[in-house]
């Protein structure tokens, strides 16, 4: 193998010896750790039904105790490591929007727990509710008028 | 643990493979797009109200349970449904209120533990 002896070389060296190997590993942890998360819910949605919840209420169990528990992992420092490893594993889940609530509040506690805690909660949290909360309506209104149509839409 | 045994492993597969995928492509915006994570909830909340408006988000919930749903994309879906349902018992005013009907255990529980965790948090002081 040749010396490197440049910054240039370096570069060349590692762009030619780690072709897309980062974005490949960064997926495979992303699908076992959320893939991981969906079971864990999946599991708990199985214990529910047996419980004889129905399937809207089981489903809110379920996100109650996933946002719960990453709520506190949050607090404590862990999720982040988990964060870090898994990307989009952690963050897609449910599990990442109590993340995106606790991290920006931890970060502005010393600002105090009304404008401090309590407004930063939704720095990442209210642009999703905005948004998911207006599709919501939207796709309301528009079953509400294809269906008075009587047009089957869904 | 009878749940144990009236598990379906196949379900659970499919929970399994169907969730890892949805955060793969997640993951993929991160890596090969400029986004925020912020914007990719936002486009995955939303991404989950068209579809499940659509009715197509439906059939990988029929498939994959909870793969489908714990994703953020499932946040956005059971508020689409909610709000079809609601127009389908009461009209307009549905298409208002059920959305958050729906999902109103998720989006209490996120403000109620986000703020106690957040109380009982370590304030962990890094300059920036």
């Amino acid at each position: 193998m040749k010396p490197i002896n440049t910054t240039q070389e370096y570069q060349n060296y590692v762009d030619k010896k780690s072709p897309n190997s980062p974005i490949l590993k960064n997926c495979f942890n992303a699908f076992w750790v959320g893939g991981l998360i969906c079971s864990i819910g999946q599991i708990i949605l199985n214990i529910c039904k047996s419980r004889g919840m129905d399937t809207q209420m089981s489903g809110t169990v379920v996100s109650i105790i996933l946002i719960g528990i990453s709520a506190f992992l949050t607090g404590l420092n862990l999720f982040n490591k988990i964060g870090k490893f898994a990307g989009a594993g952690s963050l897609i889940p449910i599990t990442g929007f109590a993340n995106s609530i606790v991290s920006p509040a931890m970060e502005y506690k010393s600002e105090g727990y009304v404008m401090g805690v309590g407004s930063k909660m939704f720095t990442v949290a209210g642009p999703v509710l905005v948004f998911g909360i207006s599709a919501s309506i939207i796709v309301g209104l528009i079953f509400m008028i294809f269906n008075t149509q009587n047009i089957t839409f869904v | 643990m009878e749940f144990l045994q009236n598990m379906d492993w196949m379900q659970l597969l499919r929970c399994f493979v169907v969730g890892g995928l949805i955060c793969v492509v997640g993951q993929i915006l991160i890596d090969k797009t400029k986004l925020t994570p912020a914007r990719i909830l936002v486009i995955f909340v939303t991404a989950g109200a068209i579809l499940g408006g659509l009715g197509i988000y439906q059939y990988l919930v029929d498939f994959a349970g909870a793969g489908a749903t714990v994703p953020l994309t499932g946040f956005g879906y059971n508020l689409a449904k909610g709000a079809i349902e609601a127009v389908k018992e009461s009209g307009l005013v549905g298409a208002f209120t059920g959305g958050i009907k729906a999902a109103a255990g998720g989006i209490a529980a996120a403000v109620f533990f986000g703020y106690i965790a957040s109380l009982i948090a370590k304030p962990k002081m890094k300059k920036q």
